[in-house]
Parts: structure tokens; C-alpha cells; sequence
């Protein structure tokens, strides 16, 4: 079970007028992986997970979900699909509570209608009751639930961190994407975070591909990763043996 | 006093409808962070549906209402298609460029169609008068007052308490990430802007009722009016709608009946003056939100 390809991305590339931001990059990621994407900054990283989220469409390569081909697809669809993501700078909506934040996320899992609403019929109250009850579960495993009511911009960091994962899984991924989640995070957090992310990975049989450039993060936790490089693939493998690669310490500290 | 006090009901039921319509303006300029200046045509649009459903055709009224609503929803939804929505990501000048257009468009239709002439509607709401505190309400205030608070708690309600409201705060806040959280942000925006049409339209009911007649030219400055009033309360906010669409509506009315000379005939400008006086020292409006960039 574990050995089935999730994500499958092959030789995409895309180019904004002349600069080519990602070049010929394929990977693999397995049902089940905690999968590292690394390299130095501007090497491509955010704007492959753009592309697998649908923000850019791919000027070349296709990537298959599931076996589905979402090339191109909008960030609607694929997010539908289950791609998830969350982002290098935050981007909750800093003016709702903590707890709708994580309801915009089961926004498509529950469905009535507006006049459902307007009129108050029972599946409005018997969907609502069922969103709230999800959201706090979900809070509580990130131990969110005492600030529930909060504004989402009055949390601390580390937790806004936390509820922006919290809000992705909302939407039911099979597929995680984390951007830098411990960016910012001073060692005790990044501990921390990086009990949450095998947590999540173990009881919500999730599939996560992170990008961090906190080394000590992806040797703990990572099986795979890939190593960008101007846009280009430099190494793929297993992660100890990709950073003893003498071509990804040179890319990373310079001849 | 007794003319004081029927100055401030003349006031409160004219801010009633223009908290009505801004409260259109506030929500289409929060989620789509556009100002459509042919809201307040919308309300000419809906007080020409009742004259003709009600004057010419005769319908009964409940249902010439109905229809009246209908009938501004959907101008706001096929306005909102073939204009707006093939200019989502062009830069917000030709948006309201084009919004102004579509304003312009609208009074030219009237104009070919009912013509320059000054249509007058009968008397479709008959309510006797209320006797409050010894002054006598004609029954028509009182039912744009209970109309106007129950919309306003309604459609607050229904942002602050439906997934759908939640996703419209969501595209509000940040529609890329909205997008990436499998929110439909086309879809979100065209129902606002039809829930928007569909306020305007009961805000045509409420000004037809009262006023009892409609040119081509009524919703123009009517519409910049409600827009100076949501500007006034703050543009993005609910009850700042509503807060500012009274006090403009109170402010035309005390003007209208106090200033000495002949300066009355200036409230609709006095009106404005305040507007700026309150601009400049809070230029966020009475309850807007002050948007500050971390740097």
C-alpha cells in the first residue's frame, strides 16, 4: 500500500518572459511519504508547488495525481482532488476567528444551498452543527481549541503556523504541501513542529511534500527529498545520502 | 417640535433606503474590491418594474414585488457576467470605468424605453398612520423602518453564520488562498453581487412606495448618495452602511428644513460637506478598518 505513486511530476518546467523559473523537473512522491524539497533560495521551490496547486499552469511537463493528469487544472479542482497546501508567508484570513478559518476549509465537504440558509431549514442547522463539531476536532489536535474564537491575526506565530496546516487539512487532502512551516520557528517550536508533522502523517495517513531549508528538520523527518537548484533537478534520493551528495553541499555553500 | 420630530422620521426613512443600497455598495466593494457604480441604477431599474407590473399591468402587488426583487437580481447577475467578470483581473480603473458605463447604459435604456417624462406610480402600499409618542407615522415609514433592520440582521447573520458568508469573508480577505481552500471565487463574487441587486431591488420597492414616482435619472444621484454613505460609515462594513446611510439620510432632512435664507435648497450638497469634513479627519470612514502594512 505504501508503495503506490501518489504524485507524479514529469519534466515540468515553466518560464515567465525569458527566465526559465523551473526546468525539466520530474519526481515521485509515494502513497504515505514524508517528502523534502530543498535548495537554495530562488532555485524554483514555491513556484513548483505553485504549479502542482494549480497558481501557475506548467509552460511544459505534466504531473499526475492519483493517476489523474491535473496539468493545468485550476487551484479549485485540484485542491478538490486533494492537493493541499500551505504557504512561505502565512496567508490565513487574519480577520476571521480561528475557528472559521478552519470552516472555509470544510467549506466543499458540506453541502446545502443558500436558500437551505436563508430559510432555515433543518439540513442548514444539521450541516453547520456537523462543520463546528469537525472544526474543534480538528482545533483540538493542534491544540487550538481554547483560542477558537480568537482573530486569526491575534494568534502568536507558531500557532498561526499551526492553524494554517489545520485549515489546509480542512479540505480532506490525500496530498499535503508545506512551504517552509519552520520558517521563523526557534529550535523548541521546530521540535515541536516536527512532532506534528509525523503525527499528522501516522493518523491522518496523510502524504506530505515540504519545503524547508531548516537541515536539521528534513534529516529528521524526511525519507526522500529533492534538491532544486536553478530550477533544475540537482539530486533526488534517499535524504542522508543526497546531503553527503559533494554537487548539493557545493550548490548550497559555493566552491 | 412637532416639525422636528417629523424632519428626523422624514430623515430616518430616507437613510433607511440609502442604508438599504449601501449596504450593497459595502458588500460588492468588500468581496470583489470594486466599486460598481450602476448600484444605484438598479434601484431606477426596480421602481420602472413597478410601474410597469403594477401601474400598467395591474399584477397584484405581493407578487409585483416578488418579481421586482427577481428582476434586480438577475440585472445584477447578467451585469456581472457580460461586464465585470471578463475584467477580473484587469486593473480597478476599468473596472469602475466600465461600471460607469454600465450605469450610463442602464439610463439611456430607461430613457428610450419610458422616455424623459417623470413616470408616476400609485399609491401600492396603503397602511393606515401610527400614532408614536403623539406624533402621527404614516404606516409606510414604519415598514421601510422594520424592512430596513431586518435585512440588515439578516444578511449580517447570513455572512457571519453560512458557509457561504464565511467564503465571501474569505475572498474578501485573500482570494488566492481562498481559491487554493476550494473556494469557487468567480462563483462567490457573482452571488454578492446578486444578493447586492437583489437589496437595491427592495431598496426600489421601499423608494417607490414612498416617493411615488421615477425618472430615468432617479437611481444616479440617489446611488452616489448611498455610495457617500458607505463611504461615510466606513466602505467594507456592515452596520457602517447602515450607521452612515441615516445619518446622511438625517443630515439631508434637518438641512433640507433648517438651513436659513435659501441655503435649503443645498442639502443634498450639505450632505456631501459633511462627508468630507469626516473624511479628513478619519479617513477610514466612522467603522472602517484601518489597513495597516506590516513593513
Amino acid at each position: 500500500m505504501t508503495q503506490v505513486e501518489l504524485l507524479e511530476v514529469n519534466n515540468i518546467g515553466i518560464s515567465f518572459g525569458g527566465l526559465r523559473a523551473v526546468d525539466n523537473v520530474s519526481l515521485t512522491i509515494k502513497n504515505g511519504q514524508l517528502y523534502g524539497l530543498i535548495g537554495p533560495n530562488g532555485s524554483g521551490k514555491t513556484t513548483l508547488f505553485n504549479m502542482i496547486t494549480g497558481v501557475y499552469k506548467p509552460t511544459s511537463g505534466t504531473f499526475y495525481f492519483n493517476g489523474e493528469n491535473l496539468t493545468g487544472k485550476s487551484p479549485v479542482e485540484i485542491n478538490k482532488k486533494g492537493i493541499a497546501r500551505t504557504f512561505q508567508n502565512i496567508r490565513l484570513f487574519k480577520n476571521m476567528s480561528v475557528i472559521d478559518n478552519v470552516k472555509v476549509g470544510l467549506h466543499n465537504k458540506h453541502k446545502y444551498t443558500m436558500f437551505e440558509s436563508i430559510l432555515r431549514l433543518p439540513r442548514f442547522f444539521h450541516e453547520e452543527q456537523k462543520m463546528e463539531e469537525e472544526a474543534l476536532e480538528l482545533l483540538g489536535v493542534f491544540d487550538l481549541d481554547k483560542e477558537k474564537d480568537s482573530l486569526a491575526c491575534n494568534l502568536p506565530y507558531g500557532k498561526q503556523r499551526k492553524l494554517e496546516i489545520a485549515r489546509a487539512l480542512a479540505t480532506g487532502p490525500k496530498l499535503l504541501l508545506l512551504d517552509e512551516p519552520a520558517a521563523g520557528m526557534n529550535p523548541n517550536e521546530t521540535e515541536e513542529l516536527m512532532e506534528t508533522i509525523r503525527f499528522i502523517r501516522d493518523n491522518f495517513n496523510m502524504t506530505i511534500l515540504l519545503i524547508e531549508h531548516d537541515m536539521k528538520l528534513v534529516s529528521g523527518i524526511c525519507e526522500e527529498i529533492s534538491v532544486l537548484n536553478f530550477g533544475t533537478l540537482l539530486a533526488s534520493g534517499k535524504t542522508s545520502e543526497v546531503l553527503n551528495n559533494p554537487e548539493v553541499i557545493a550548490a548550497y555553500l559555493g566552491e | 417640535m412637532q416639525q422636528f420630530i417629523m424632519t428626523l422620521i422624514d430623515g430616518i426613512n430616507l437613510g433607511s433606503v440609502y442604508a438599504l443600497v449601501a449596504l450593497g455598495y459595502t458588500m460588492v466593494y468588500g468581496i470583489a474590491k470594486m466599486l460598481n457604480f450602476a448600484h444605484g441604477d438598479i434601484i431606477m431599474v426596480g421602481a420602472y418594474t413597478i410601474v410597469v407590473f403594477i401601474t400598467r399591468l395591474s399584477i397584484s402587488v405581493p407578487l409585483a414585488m416578488i418579481l421586482c426583487v427577481a428582476f434586480c437580481a438577475l440585472l445584477g447577475f447578467v451585469v456581472e457576467k457580460l461586464a465585470y467578470k471578463p475584467l477580473r483581473h484587469a486593473t480597478p480603473l476599468s473596472v469602475l470605468i466600465t461600471a460607469i458605463g454600465v450605469s450610463y447604459l442602464l439610463q439611456n435604456l430607461a430613457l428610450l424605453i419610458f422616455g424623459t417624462n417623470r413616470q408616476f406610480i400609485v399609491r401600492f402600499i396603503d397602511v393606515g398612520n401610527f400614532n408614536l409618542f403623539g406624533v402621527s407615522v404614516s404606516g409606510i415609514s414604519v415598514i421601510i423602518w422594520v424592512t430596513t433592520i431586518v435585512i440588515m440582521i439578516g444578511l449580517y447573520t447570513f455572512i457571519k453564520k453560512t458557509k457561504l458568508g464565511r467564503a465571501m469573508l474569505a475572498v474578501s480577505e485573500d482570494k488566492g488562498a481562498a481559491q487554493l481552500m476550494g473556494i469557487n471565487v468567480n462563483r462567490t463574487i457573482s452571488i454578492t453581487f446578486v444578493i447586492g441587486s437583489a437589496l437595491a431591488g427592495v431598496a426600489s420597492i421601499l423608494y417607490s412606495a414612498k416617493y411615488l414616482n421615477v425618472d430615468p435619472y432617479t437611481g444616479s444621484l440617489f446611488g452616489i448618495k448611498a455610495f457617500a454613505a458607505a463611504v461615510f460609515g466606513g466602505i467594507g462594513s456592515i452596520p457602517g452602511a447602515m450607521i452612515g446611510g441615516l445619518l446622511i439620510g438625517l443630515i439631508e432632512a434637518l438641512t433640507a428644513s433648517y438651513l436659513p435664507f435659501n441655503l435649503n435648497a443645498a442639502s443634498d450638497g450639505f450632505a456631501f460637506v459633511i462627508l468630507i469634513i469626516m473624511l479628513v479627519l478619519k479617513p477610514t470612514g466612522l467603522l472602517g478598518k484601518k489597513n495597516t502594512e506590516k513593513v
